[in-house]
C-alpha cells in the first residue's frame, strides 16, 4: 500500500475501518419500554442507529463507539449501557 | 546581483511585495492587519478595490488564525493563496501552520519579521519566524525589498511543484525593509506569467469527486506522513537553486539560491547571517578588507530546507565562523543560526570555532561599528586560539 501525501483519502475508508472496536460500553435496547420516538436515531453522533422493520430502532455495532448519548437521551430508559465483554 | 532589465521606481518595501503578489495572480487572499505587515495587506486590498486582482477573492477575517484557516480551505480547492503576517499574528497561526504543511497545501505567506511580547515591541527581530522553525514550512529570508518581491513568484514555483507541495514563508525584516522607500524594479506581469505556471495540484476538494484532506492517521502510518513531508523538503532543496536561475534568465536578477556568498573565496573570518543586516555586513567587510582583514560572508537564504551540504562546502576553508542572530533560544543563550551552523559542522572533520552573536533584537539598530567590533574580536580569538561562547553583541550591561 502507498500512502497519499497530505493524508488525502477517498471516501468510504471506514468501510474497512470498523470503529466499533473502540467501544468499552455497549448500548442494548429493552424494546418493551420504547415509544419509537426516534430520538436515539436523531442524536447518535455516529449515525449508526437506524429504524428497523417493526419501527423499532437498531444499532450498527460495527460503528457504535459506545458514547452512551442514546441511552442518556432516551426519554423512556429503553437503552441500557452494558460493559462490553469480548 | 546581476544587471537589472527593468526600470527602477522608488516605492515602499511593502508595496514592492504586494505588487509582486499581484503579478502571481492569487485566487484567494486572507490577511489580518498587524504592524509592520499592515501595508502589504492594505496595498493588496487597494489593488482589489481597483479591480487589479482579477477574480481574486480578498477575504477579511477577524484574526490571523482565521486568515490561515481560510487559506487552508481555499488552497485545498486548488486556489493559489496568499497571506501576510508578523509576530503575534504568526504565533496565533501556529496550530494552523502545521495543518497547512501536513495537508501539503502550497500557501505562500510573507512574514514582516517582528519581535514578540512581552515586553511589547512592534519592532524588528526574527524571533517570530524562527519560533516557527519546525512547523514544516519552507522559510526563505530576504535581504532587501527587491529580493522579498522577487522571492514571491519563486516561492510559488517551488511550493507548488508537485514533488514539493509545501507551504512557504518569505521572511523580511519589519520596518527596516517593509517601510523603507528605495528603488525597486517592480515585477512585470508578462514576465511572471512566463516564469510561473498556473497552480495545478493533483488533488483538490471537489464535491463531484470527494476526498478528505489531513485524515486521521493511527500510529501505524503517522510516521510515514511526516517522513513524506521531509521528502517534500528534500525536493525543495533541489529546486531552490534552479528556480533562482530560471528567475535570473527571465528577469535578469539573482540573489543566490539556497545561500549566497560575498568575498568568501579567501576569507578567514566568515560571518553567517540572514535578512537585512546582510547589506551592513557587506559594507563592513569591504572596509576591514582594506585593512587587510580577510573577512567574508555566507548569507543563508533558505533556512528551511536547511542547505546542509552547501553550508559545509562554503565553510570548509574558514578559520573562524561568526554567526549573527536576531533571535535567541532562551535557556541556551544561542541564536538559531549559531545552533544550526555548529550542528552542520559537527559530523565533518572540521573543528572550526563557531562564535555566536545575538544582536538587533526588538528593533535595536545594528550599526557598522558593532559588526566591526565583532570582526575584530573574532580576529583576536582566532590568533590566540580562544573559545568565545555565544553572547549578545549589543547588551547594555548597566541596565541588568
Ligand atoms: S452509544 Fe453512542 S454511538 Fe452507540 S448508538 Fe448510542 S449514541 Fe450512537
Ligand atoms: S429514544 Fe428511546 S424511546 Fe425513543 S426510539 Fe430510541 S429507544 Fe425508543
Amino acid at each position: 500500500m502507498r500512502l497519499c501525501i497530505g493524508g488525502i483519502v477517498e471516501p468510504g475508508t471506514t468501510l474497512a475501518n470498523k470503529t466499533g472496536g473502540w467501544r468499552s460500553f455497549k448500548p442494548e435496547y429493552h424494546y418493551e419500554r420504547c415509544t419509537k420516538c426516534g430520538l436515539c436515531e436523531l442524536l447518535c453522533p455516529e449515525s449508526c442507529v437506524a429504524r428497523g422493520d417493526e419501527g423499532y430502532y437498531e444499532i450498527d455495532y460495527d460503528y457504535c463507539k459506545g458514547c452512551g448519548i442514546c441511552a442518556h437521551e432516551c426519554p423512556t430508559g429503553t437503552i441500557e449501557m452494558v460493559l462490553e465483554v469480548k | 546581483m546581476s544587471e537589472l532589465k527593468a526600470e527602477l521606481k522608488v516605492v515602499e518595501g511593502s508595496y514592492a511585495v504586494a505588487h509582486a503578489v499581484k503579478t502571481c495572480h492569487p485566487d484567494v487572499i486572507a490577511a489580518y492587519p498587524i504592524t509592520p505587515q499592515t501595508h502589504i495587506a492594505e496595498n493588496l486590498s487597494q489593488f482589489n478595490a481597483d479591480g487589479e486582482l482579477g477574480n481574486c477573492e480578498y477575504i477579511t477575517v477577524e484574526s490571523e488564525f482565521s486568515a490561515l484557516s481560510t487559506l487552508i480551505g481555499a488552497s485545498a480547492t486548488g486556489a493559489r493563496t496568499y497571506a501576510s503576517t508578523a509576530s503575534q499574528g504568526l504565533a496565533l497561526m501556529h496550530e494552523a501552520l502545521f495543518n497547512a504543511a501536513g495537508m501539503r497545501l502550497p500557501i505562500v505567506m510573507t512574514v514582516a519579521n517582528r519581535a514578540l511580547s512581552a515586553p511589547l515591541s512592534i519592532w524588528n527581530d526574527q524571533q517570530d519566524s524562527i519560533a516557527q522553525r519546525d512547523v514544516g514550512w519552507i522559510q526563505l529570508y530576504a535581504e532587501d525589498p527587491q529580493e522579498a518581491a522577487d522571492m514571491t513568484p519563486q516561492a510559488y514555483k517551488i511550493s507548488e511543484d508537485r514533488d514539493v507541495m509545501t507551504p512557504a514563508m518569505i521572511c523580511f525584516d519589519g520596518f527596516i525593509l517593509t517601510h523603507v522607500y528605495e528603488p525597486v524594479a517592480l515585477l512585470e506581469e508578462e514576465l511572471t506569467d512566463e516564469f510561473l505556471p498556473p497552480f495545478n495540484p493533483e488533488h483538490i476538494l471537489d464535491p463531484k469527486n470527494p476526498e478528505t484532506f489531513g485524515a486521521f492517521a493511527d500510529p501505524s502510518i503517522y510516521t510515514e506522513f511526516r517522513y513524506m513531508q521531509e521528502l517534500g523538503m528534500r525536493e525543495a532543496l533541489k529546486k531552490i537553486d534552479p528556480v533562482a536561475e530560471e528567475f535570473r534568465e527571465i528577469y535578469g536578477r539573482y540573489y543566490g539560491g539556497l545561500l549566497d556568498e560575498y568575498r568568501l573565496d579567501d576569507a578567514e573570518i566568515v560571518l553567517v547571517a540572514m535578512g537585512s543586516i546582510i547589506g551592513t555586513i557587506k559594507d563592513v567587510i569591504d572596509e576591514v578588507r582594506r585593512d587587510g582583514i580577510k573577512a567574508g560572508l555566507l548569507k543563508i537564504r533558505s533556512f528551511r530546507p536547511f542547505p546542509l551540504d552547501a553550508v559545509r562546502k562554503a565553510l570548509k576553508n574558514a578559520g573562524i565562523i561568526v554567526t549573527l542572530d536576531k533571535n535567541i533560544s532562551i535557556g541556551k543563550c544561542e541564536g538559531a543560526l549559531c545552533t544550526e551552523i555548529k550542528a552542520a559542522l559537527y559530523n565533518t572533520r572540521l573543528d572550526t570555532p563557531v562564535v555566536g552573536y545575538m544582536l538587533g533584537h526588538g528593533g535595536r539598530d545594528v550599526p557598522p561599528e558593532i559588526i566591526k567590533k565583532i570582526i575584530n574580536k573574532a580576529t583576536r580569538s582566532m590568533k590566540d586560539g580562544l573559545t568565545i561562547e555565544s553572547s549578545y553583541a549589543d547588551l547594555k550591561e548597566e541596565f541588568v
